[in-house]
């Protein structure tokens, strides 16, 4: 006796290229690449300031060259590809409430149901699940913050 | 079992990282790899070291390029494993390689920051 043969469809290794949300996954997914090299330069950049005035100009000069200069431009656009995303997949993944959410008792007054008095309350709900949309624009608020406030404090 | 107990770190990691990659470092690489290596803007050098020895300065780049590295080790396993439809065998090794790469560069990042 012998398992029963299952048919898998081979999937070709190149199968991110069949369509274009395959690609925009594919390039989501690559844009962890980018976010590892800026780690790499910017610590390169804190070691050159750290070795002094002389060591830190022979970095920017290394830095300006026209190979290094096309990967962070690239770089760039990848890690704008990774905030976009980024924000648009975080109200899929994480569900915000608003705080104060829940049931409120607006009214009470008595009926008549069944043969008996009994209480009765009006009650709404307040609140609940913030729209994805706000959360995302949120985020756009936090990201344009920590931008003016780092450009400020290095540029000033 | 280690797997298990390790998974809910490694996303905690991810996403923490994913979070400050996708705040922090379009504007950092704007200044540091674009802006001031083409001279578009000269902050002078001894205000630099000033900003990157502060000890809260230290700390955060410390904690910022810690997450994107564990960000970066995640992320990347899986995108060889189903971009390249690696077999399911590799998933350990490849997990190894990346997240010891990652603990490796944190070792850096903490060297340089504390050298500054």
């Amino acid at each position: 006796m012998s398992a029963p043969a299952t048919y898998r469809q081979p999937v070709s290794r190149l199968w991110w290229l069949k369509k274009p949300t395959y690609l925009l996954f594919m390039l989501r997914e690559l844009t962890c690449v980018f976010v590892a090299w800026s780690v790499v330069f910017l610590t390169m950049f804190v070691y050159a300031i750290g070795r002094g005035e002389a060591a830190y100009r022979r970095f920017l000069d290394w830095a300006a060259s026209p190979v290094v200069v096309v990967v962070n431009l690239v770089a760039l656009a990848f890690l704008v590809l990774h905030t976009v995303t980024w924000f648009a997949l975080t109200p899929k993944a994480a569900v915000v409430r608003a705080p104060r959410a829940g049931r409120r008792v607006v009214a009470t007054k008595m009926v008549y149901v069944a043969g008996k008095v009994r209480p009765a309350a009006t009650v709404i709900q307040v609140g609940g699940r913030v729209p994805g949309a706000a959360v995302i624009a949120a985020q756009y608020v936090g990201l344009v913050v920590v931008s003016v406030f780092i450009a400020w404090l290095v540029l000033r | 079992m280690i797997k298990r107990r390790l998974a809910p770190f490694q996303w905690l990691l991810f996403s923490g990282g994913g979070v400050m990659a996708a705040v922090f470092l379009p504007i950092l690489v704007v200044l540091f790899a674009l802006a001031i290596p083409l001279g578009l803007v000269h902050p002078d050098y001894g205000y630099l070291h000033a900003i990157f020895s502060f000890w809260l300065t230290r700390l955060v780049v410390l904690g910022l390029f810690v997450l994107m590295l564990f960000h970066w080790a995640h992320r990347f396993k899986y995108t060889l494993i189903d971009g390249l439809r690696l077999a399911h065998a590799v998933e350990t090794p490849l997990g190894v390689v990346c997240y010891g790469a990652a603990i490796l560069g944190s070792v850096a990042v903490l060297l340089v920051v504390l050298t500054v």
